[in-house]
């Protein structure tokens, strides 16, 4: 599946679903970077780089509404970031579901639907819709009914994508959605965030797989401590910013072979 | 020796006792319903401590002559306050249980040896004597229970949402801190309760067996409360069905009764995973 198929080019002018203007982050009284200016528009592809602590996940988690701002400034669909926005969606960092959890394929995704409201636990018909097209969004039919500690990574990962979307969000997060997964997977997951853009909504990934997401994405973010840097993928290929030295453990993903990985529109 | 089973007048024995029975079936359904959400946030062993030091409430309580029941909440609710405040991570959690579980065993076993009253007392609030709970106390006992499954019902979703993916729970708003409290007040007051039915050394046969049964046969969000409460009350009601026409104690049966469900269940787990394996499914 390719992009320039899938997506439409991003307006310029469409206004921004995400603006940073000037923002540092600290951790603990660290500085983790400074100086992001950045804009996000509807149908944009962005992808997050950074060494290990350089708060890319911080920067999620200040868009989501859950870290304070040090300096500078986030606003989110033209109002300031707040906690439990159902206007974002957001793939965390993928953790170990333990083998018994609970929770089959659809009851993740119904989580992201119901999982905020108090009251008797009824499942209203609207709810099941929205759940049955967030899984049929990311061609999980298959995976509804199974236990989620059972499936693969990969599949996990699918249906923490339809838990993301079951809102129809405008702005998707997603961090390092493909760390850990093996080719085919990752094919998939990156076909499922091509579509999302497609449709529209603003993707951003946070990312350890250089080469892949620069063929892919409208604009590439590198935090550093140091000042931030934002450009263009063939901008950060010149720059030589795919031979910035990572942590060695992120580094052990085999290469998606080509024919999986069709290069995007974006150079 | 004497028949340990004499149902000869169990329709009269049955009316004397009815209230005991609703009490133990009604923990028997809210145990196991809460015992889900026990398993979900790895607190099994934080239960046992809390039962303990309920057990040193009532003791206490016995001691200087007040409520028992009372003292009983007292100490399930302190303790439960002091672990949902200070372990919020599991491990620091399991090691201030540890700390605390043998102080309240201690200092109930303390009380109860400085209380000058009948020993059958003594030996209740461990082992368990609920068709001895007074007909006032009965209806502290489902009143409570009924009060704590409409309290779980109300914020169910959260806390499951809460419990199975935090990370995306808090991003999306749900209140965990007040949840993980309410939790362990919830919880606090099912103890106090299930001491009273069952004892408190045997307070996980209604909160941890009935959801561990159920989890090792489903994993499905919605059939495993169900089943845990089929199980929960299973357990309680038939235990204390074959007390009233015996002479021994309900909880003996009650904790029989629920582990010979977990067994079966195990037993259906691995007969599904042998049906799976020659299906070929993974």
């Amino acid at each position: 599946m390719s992009i320039a198929a899938a997506g439409p080019e991003p307006a310029a002018t469409a206004d921004p679903v995400i603006r940073i203007r000037g923002l540092s982050l600290r951790a603990g009284g660290r500085r983790l970077f400074h100086g992001l200016d950045l804009d996000v528009r509807p149908g944009e592809l962005v992808a997050i780089l950074g060494r290990n602590g350089s708060g890319k996940t911080t920067l999620f988690r200040a868009i989501l509404g859950l870290e304070p701002v040090a300096t500078g400034s986030i606003t989110v669909l033209g109002a300031a970031p707040r906690r439990g926005n159902p206007r974002i969606g957001y793939v965390p960092q993928q953790r170990i579901v333990q083998r018994h959890a609970p929770l089959l394929g659809r009851d993740l995704v119904m989580l992201g639907r119901t999982g905020t409201r108090f009251g008797l636990p009824i499942t209203r018909a609207a709810d099941r819709h929205a759940v049955a097209a967030a899984i049929d969004a990311v061609h999980g039919h298959d995976l509804a009914s199974r236990p989620l500690g059972e499936l693969s990574g990969g599949q996990q990962q699918r249906l923490r994508i339809a838990q993301a979307i079951v809102h129809e969000p405008p702005i998707l997060l997603l961090d390092e959605p493909l760390s850990s997964l093996d080719p085919a997977a990752r094919a998939e997951i990156t076909a499922l965030a091509a579509a999302q853009r497609g449709r529209g909504v603003a993707v951003v990934v946070i990312t350890h797989d250089v080469d892949d997401e620069l063929r892919r994405a409208d604009r590439i973010v590198e935090l550093s401590e140091h000042g931030c840097w934002v450009g263009t993928p063939a901008e950060a290929r010149a720059r030589g910013i795919h031979d910035h030295p990572h942590h060695p453990d992120e580094h052990d993903h085999p290469e998606v072979p080509d024919h999986l990985d069709p290069p995007g529109p974006v150079t | 020796m004497p028949a340990i089973f004499d149902f000869s007048d169990y329709g009269a024995l049955l009316g004397v006792v009815g209230n005991s029975i609703l009490a133990a079936a009604i923990l028997g359904l809210v145990g196991g319903l809460l015992g889900v959400f026990v398993m979900q946030r790895d607190m099994a062993f934080a239960v046992h401590g809390i039962s303990e030091m309920s057990f040193a409430g009532a003791a206490g309580a016995l001691l200087i002559g007040v409520d028992v029941l009372g003292g009983s909440v007292a100490g399930a609710l302190i303790a439960a306050a002091i672990i949902g405040l200070l372990g919020t991570r599991a491990r620091d959690r399991n090691s201030i249980v540890g700390v605390l579980m043998p102080f309240g065993l201690g200092l109930g076993i303390l009380f109860l040896s400085l209380y000058p009253g009948r020993s059958a007392n003594k030996f209740g609030l461990l082992t368990g004597q609920v068709i001895a709970v007074d007909f006032e106390q009965l209806g502290l006992l489902i009143g409570g229970s009924v009060a704590v499954l409409v309290a779980l019902l109300v914020i169910w979703r959260p806390l499951s949402f809460d419990s199975l993916d935090p990370e995306v729970a808090v991003a999306r708003g749900v209140p965990s801190r007040a949840l993980s409290l309410a939790f362990m007040l919830i919880l606090g007051v099912t103890i106090a309760i299930a001491v009273q039915v069952i004892g408190a050394l045997l307070v996980l046969a209604l909160l941890v067996t009935p959801a561990a049964a159920a989890l090792r046969v489903s994993r499905s969000t919605v059939l495993v409360p169900i089943l845990a409460m089929a199980f929960g009350l299973a357990s309680a009601l038939g235990g204390i069905l074959l007390a009233v026409g015996s002479t021994l104690p309900v909880s003996p049966f009650i904790t029989t009764i629920s582990f010979a469900i977990y067994l079966v269940c195990v037993g259906v787990e691995w007969l599904q995973g042998r049906g799976r394996m020659r299906g070929g499914a993974t």
